[in-house]
Parts: structure tokens; C-alpha cells; sequence
């Protein structure tokens, strides 16, 4: 295996002064270029890791454990020189694109503010925002550029996103369910077009969702997380094909909707358990 | 509310600002007669001569509310922004500080000041200052500071949950810059409809102040201090209160109207956001 790129270790997060735990002894690694799915149901703690690793944690989280970059420990670093590394090496694609785009910028200045930290000229700007827009499979880049986010399509939305997020060339890209907002056939598309984006500039990827069909397309890898734990890991051939945790079997089993008797119900996690 | 009956609304303090807006324009170059010289035409009725007749220095009436709405919407100006400069960057820091320490102090020192009545602190400014129009301009737009820094916080911190602040952290962006670009346009539409029903309550507060003798002196007229001296022949020329009364009140309805149609002109605008 390459070098490690990102290396979590006994990660815990607690919230508040009840400390509520949202994420108890996870550890998880990516290697350079490699992609990493991270699975499981709402408030199973896969957003609060990806937050985690980000620095973005609410206020009133307490993290404990390691989230190292390169060696570096992220946790506990000041503000401002995550910041720089945030800018430049990792970087994010989030789950709702209505909220994710500032309603009052249009889209092109809000992927060229990305950019203009790295002091480049405004027309040299212009231009790589209307190339990256056109890579992550916009037709007329010039015109999504020139519009207010309102006036875009959910699935346009996602790829200004998408555009945000990859014109840094970043080393990793953490996506929090980036296609949860959007309806199965544009879904499709957009997955195609990271999946490409992602393999052409060879960034490493954390992708969570609790959709198995779309991690399973995506990761090379699997996490499987339920309660704040990791309840299994491998490779996503072997997590698919031989299921460990009951947990995992359930998912599994209630993804395939084929297997349904027609006229039967449907199954449930419970029946797995 | 229906969307017409919004219309209307906002279209009626428009008109009413506007007309206000113009009479304080057409003053600055000319009114019918001298509003400060003394003449012998004491309490003259409403004639072609004078149409809202003399009051009992023998001035003309309208040529003193003309004069007066110039003072009005400076005072209303002025206090407001006062009020803005100072109010919307505290409230920014202190929304983004959000529950730390020093966010909290700050707010709480703002709450101190909101405590503090505009009425009392125009007293003080007075006392010390002597009254003019520039220490009841400051004791209002001080007065109003915490309003701007209770409203600017409340919209900081409902933007800062959204997800492009997190996208705008993440890709490196400082707190000022984020303040600048996604904050401040997102919560300008709140700040907009504020301004106006501020300005309201400036004006108001002006009139009080001046009909107490702690604004403007009395080179200029205003509408608060015609109330005053009208009163003195409330028993034999009753119209004199109402007039500058009537103008208060015109304003006061105009900037709240134009305030309450602004905010349901742009509440879509804030829903499309959340």
C-alpha cells in the first residue's frame, strides 16, 4: 500500500455539556488516490467524521483520538493554518446544493473566489472557471457562470459544487452525500462525471451516503458505521460479496429489491439483527 | 396577506416617503414664505394667501412644515446611520463569535445600551453639549445601535449554519471576507426593511425631542417644536397642533409602510434562502 494520505485514529466526538457521543473509536485510512465509502443510516457519526476531518465541527464538539494529514495532526490545529491547508489540499463537496451555493453570488465568482487566494490574474480566473465548469459536464459554462444559483437546475447546482471543489486540484475530496438531493437518472450522471473528474486529477475520496448502490460505484473501500462505530471495513468487493456483521447482511439484503416476492413486504433492517 | 394588499402596502409608503423625500427637496430652494421671520399677521386663517394660515408669531404654516421636513429626514438620516455603521459590523463580530466569551460581553454591554431610553441620553447630551440638532441626532442613533446589533446577529447566525459559509471555511476563506461577501449581502434584506421601520422611530423620537426644546434650536423650524408653540393657542386656534401632527404622523406611517412592504416584498427572497 502507497503512503497514507489520511489516517484517523480511536476518534471520538462528543457533543455539548451531556456529551452526547456522535462518534466513538473510529479509525479509518486512505491512501493517495484512493477512495474510501463510508456507509450507514442517519446519525450513525459518518458526517461528524468527514466534519471532523474537515475542522468544521460545531462549536460545542469535543474531539478526542487523531485525524493526521500527511503526519500532520489536524486536531487541535489553529484555525488559520487549517485554513491554508483547507484552501489547497483537502476540500469538500456537501450534501444540499441549495444551501451549499450562496444565494446572492453567481456561481462563477463563487468558484473563482476558491481560486483568487492563489493570486492569479482576473482574466487567467475567468478562464479556469469557465474550463472547470465545462469538465464537470455543464454545457454553456460561460452562461452557468453569469447566473444566481436560483436560476440553476438541482443537478447544475451540484456541478458548480463539484467545480468548487476540484479547481484547487485538491488532494482529497470529502463528499457528503452528494447526490442525495437529486433524482435518480441526473444522480447517475453526476456520479459518472466525479467518478471521472476524480480519476483524472487522481484525488483520494471519502465518499458517504447511505445509499449502497452509489458507495458501492464510487469506493474502492468500504466503511460500515451504525451508532457512532465502525462495524466493519474491507475492501467493497468483499463487504458485498461476504457480509461479517448482521448489520451489514441487512443492508445488503434490503438493497436488493430484486430478491422482493412481488405482493411480499419489503424486508427491514430488523430482519437481519 | 394577499400579494396585492402587500403591493398596496409597499406602493402607499413609497408614495407617502416620496412625497415627504420631495417637499424636504423643494424647501431647500424655496418655501412660500420666510419659516423663521416674524410678521404682524398673527394667527391668520387658512386663506389663498396663506393655505394653512399663521401661526402666532405670524409664520406661515406650511412654509414651516416644508422647512421642517428637511430637518426630519436629516435627523432620520443621519441617526440611522449612526445606528447602521456601528450596529451591523457589532452585530456581524458578535453573530460570527457566537458563544464565546467575548461575543456574549459584547452582546450584553449592547443589551446595557438598549436599556438606556434615546429620551434620557439626549437629556444627558443636552446638558452637557447644549441641545442641537446634532446632539439629538447622536443620542438617537446611539439609542438605536443595539437594535442594528440584535438584528444583525440573529441574521449572522442564521446564515452561518448554511452550508456555503462551511463551503466558503473550507476553501480557506477568512472571517472578514466571509463576512463581507456571504454575510452581509444574505442578511441585507433584513437590514433594508430595519433601516426603514428605524428611521420611523427616529423621526418620532425627533419630534419628541424638539417639542421638548433638545434638538435643533430655534433658527430652524421643526415639527415637534410648531406642536409646542402651538399649544400656547390651543384654546383659540385648535388646527395649529394638527397640522404638524398630521405631517409626524405621515412620516411615521410612510417609512413603516415602506418598512413593512419590504419585508414582505423580499420574504420570498429569505424563504428561497432557508
Amino acid at each position: 500500500m502507497s503512503r497514507r494520505l489520511l489516517e484517523v485514529r480511536d476518534l471520538h466526538v462528543s457533543f455539548g455539556r451531556s456529551r452526547t457521543v456522535g462518534v466513538d473509536e473510529v479509525s479509518l485510512s486512505l491512501a493517495a488516490g484512493e477512495r474510501l465509502g463510508v456507509i450507514g443510516e442517519s446519525g450513525s457519526g459518518k458526517s461528524v467524521t468527514a466534519l471532523a476531518v474537515m475542522g468544521l465541527l460545531p462549536e460545542n464538539a469535543r474531539p478526542r483520538g487523531s485525524v493526521r494529514w500527511k503526519g500532520i495532526e489536524l486536531l487541535g490545529m489553529p484555525e488559520r493554518r487549517l485554513a491554508r491547508l483547507r484552501g489547497t489540499q483537502l476540500s469538500m463537496v456537501f450534501q444540499e446544493p441549495l444551501t451549499a451555493l450562496d444565494p446572492t453570488m453567481k456561481a462563477g465568482r463563487q468558484v473563482a473566489e476558491v481560486l483568487r487566494l492563489h493570486r492569479m490574474s482576473r482574466g487567467d480566473t475567468q478562464e479556469r472557471v469557465v474550463s472547470m465548469l465545462g469538465r464537470v459536464g455543464l454545457s454553456e459554462p460561460e452562461r452557468i457562470a453569469d447566473s444566481y444559483p436560483h436560476q440553476l437546475s438541482g443537478g447544475q447546482r451540484q456541478r458548480v459544487l463539484m467545480a468548487m471543489a476540484l479547481v484547487n486540484r485538491p488532494e482529497l475530496v470529502i463528499c457528503d452525500e452528494p447526490t442525495t438531493a437529486l433524482d435518480v437518472t441526473v444522480q447517475k450522471r453526476v456520479l459518472d462525471t466525479l467518478d471521472h473528474q476524480l480519476a483524472e486529477s487522481g484525488a483520494a475520496c471519502l465518499f458517504i451516503s447511505h445509499d449502497l448502490a452509489v458507495v458501492s460505484r464510487m469506493a474502492h473501500r468500504l466503511v460500515v458505521m451504525r451508532h457512532g462505530r465502525v462495524v466493519e471495513a474491507g475492501s467493497t468487493q468483499q463487504v458485498l460479496t461476504d457480509p461479517q456483521h448482521p448489520y451489514t447482511r441487512g443492508l445488503i439484503a434490503t438493497a436488493d429489491l430484486a430478491a422482493v416476492v412481488p405482493g411480499e413486504r419489503l424486508p427491514v433492517l430488523e430482519d437481519f439483527a | 396577506m394577499s400579494r396585492s394588499l402587500r403591493e398596496v402596502t409597499l406602493w402607499s409608503g413609497l408614495v407617502l416617503v416620496g412625497m415627504i423625500v420631495l417637499t424636504a427637496l423643494v424647501a431647500m430652494v424655496w418655501t412660500p414664505f420666510d419659516p423663521i421671520r416674524v410678521t404682524p399677521e398673527r394667527l391668520a386663517p387658512m386663506s389663498s394667501r396663506h393655505w394653512l394660515g399663521t401661526d402666532a408669531y405670524g409664520i406661515d404654516i406650511l412654509s414651516q412644515l416644508m422647512s421642517g421636513a428637511r430637518t426630519c429626514l436629516l435627523v432620520g438620516m443621519v441617526s440611522v446611520a449612526i445606528a447602521a455603521l456601528v450596529g451591523i459590523p457589532l452585530g456581524l463580530v458578535i453573530g460570527i463569535g457566537g458563544d464565546r466569551w467575548w461575543a456574549r460581553l459584547l452582546l450584553r454591554i449592547s443589551d446595557m445600551l438598549y436599556a438606556l431610553p434615546a429620551l434620557l441620553l439626549a437629556i444627558l447630551l443636552a446638558a452637557a453639549l447644549g441641545a442641537s440638532t446634532t446632539t439629538a441626532m447622536a443620542a438617537i442613533g446611539i439609542a438605536t445601535i443595539p437594535v442594528f446589533v440584535r438584528m444583525t446577529r440573529a441574521g449572522t447566525m442564521q446564515v452561518m449554519t448554511r452550508d456555503y459559509v462551511a463551503s466558503a471555511r473550507v476553501s480557506g476563506i477568512g472571517w472578514p471576507a466571509i463576512a463581507w461577501q456571504h454575510i452581509l449581502p444574505n442578511v441585507a434584506p433584513l437590514l433594508g426593511v430595519q433601516a426603514s421601520v428605524s428611521f420611523a422611530t427616529a423621526i418620532l423620537a425627533e419630534a419628541a425631542l424638539s417639542y421638548l426644546g433638545l434638538s435643533t434650536p430655534s433658527t430652524t423650524p421643526t415639527w415637534g417644536r410648531m406642536i409646542n408653540e402651538a399649544q400656547r393657542a390651543i384654546y383659540t386656534s385648535p388646527e395649529l397642533t394638527v397640522w404638524p401632527a398630521l405631517a409626524i404622523g405621515m412620516a411615521v406611517l410612510g417609512f413603516n409602510l415602506l418598512g413593512d412592504g419590504l419585508r414582505d416584498r423580499l420574504d420570498p427572497l429569505l424563504k428561497e434562502v432557508s
